[in-house]
């Protein structure tokens, strides 16, 4: 199994970095071409979120990204900021997307997690093993 | 690549022509930009989405905000993509329900026109 590591710091402008080393990998690792936009969009929403997350909290921690291909492509992201805020995580019902009192916080934040669970399968959100934070998990098959 | 915004004026519409890449990094040039466009006196804006390789939930954020701004203004607001990548990403957010969404300029101006009873 071969495993990559990527960790930036929290700033909007390495997300890019983020989805061209995610989708580097997942080439490399035999996931199918016509899966690999949907792999650049899911590793940018969850590198998103956590960029966001460190902003909200004032954390200068870095994120993480881990990429390994052990029989499938695994992709974890990697934030630390307090579990509770990184749960709660819902997407938007489409008459609630244009509500004038929705604010654009929210509205990207639902609509983020809309595009992750309508396009990575497999899909785990769920607290770190060890200290603060929370992982977001996605995995794709590789057609070798 | 990096983002790319372009106005032109169609009769009384404003189209914006955005190339490249929308995301967390380059999406508050594209707020920006509309912004300047509406509080300019915009009120019937095309946003062309033609060139663009990527846009993600930040992206996206913008362009409803948009729409609302437009809509309390009296305004419209459309886009135009013909690109099924992009087109699947307003499926899953049901971002398609909100957005009048066209496969060319021309189609997007006249059914605004025409919705607005001009």
């Amino acid at each position: 199994m071969a495993t990559v590591k990527l960790s930036f710091s929290p700033a909007p402008v390495h997300v890019r970095t983020a989805r061209l080393v995610g989708v580097a990998v997942a080439r490399r690792a035999g996931v199918r071409e016509d899966l690999l936009d949907e792999v650049r969009l899911a590793i940018g929403e969850a590198c998103t979120r956590a960029v966001a997350l460190h902003r909200q909290y004032g954390l200068a921690d870095p994120v993480l990204v881990e990429m390994s291909d052990g029989g499938s492509y695994a992709v974890r992201v990697v934030d630390r900021a307090p579990i509770e805020a990184g749960i709660g995580l819902t997407a938007l019902p489409p008459d609630e997307l244009a509500n004038e009192s929705l604010t654009d916080e929210a509205l990207t934040t639902g609509v983020g997690f809309a595009l992750l669970a309508g396009f990575v399968e497999d899909l785990q959100v769920r607290p770190v093993d060890e200290g603060i934070g929370t992982e977001v998990r996605m995995v794709w098959p590789v057609g070798r | 690549m990096e983002l790319s915004l372009a106005t032109r004026t169609v009769g009384e519409h404003t189209v914006l022509e955005v190339g490249g890449e929308v995301d967390v990094y380059t999406a508050p040039r594209l707020r920006e930009r509309l912004l300047e466009l509406i509080d300019g006196g915009a009120r019937h804006v095309v946003v062309d989405l033609g060139r663009v390789d990527f846009l993600d939930s930040t992206g996206l954020g913008v362009l409803v905000g948009a729409l609302k701004r437009l809509r309390s203004a009296a305004g419209s607001f459309a886009l135009v993509c013909d690109k099924e990548p992009l087109l699947k990403i307003f499926r899953i957010t049901a971002l398609d329900q909100v957005f009048p969404l066209h496969p060319t300029v021309d189609a997007a101006i006249s059914a605004d026109s025409a919705g607005a009873g001009a």
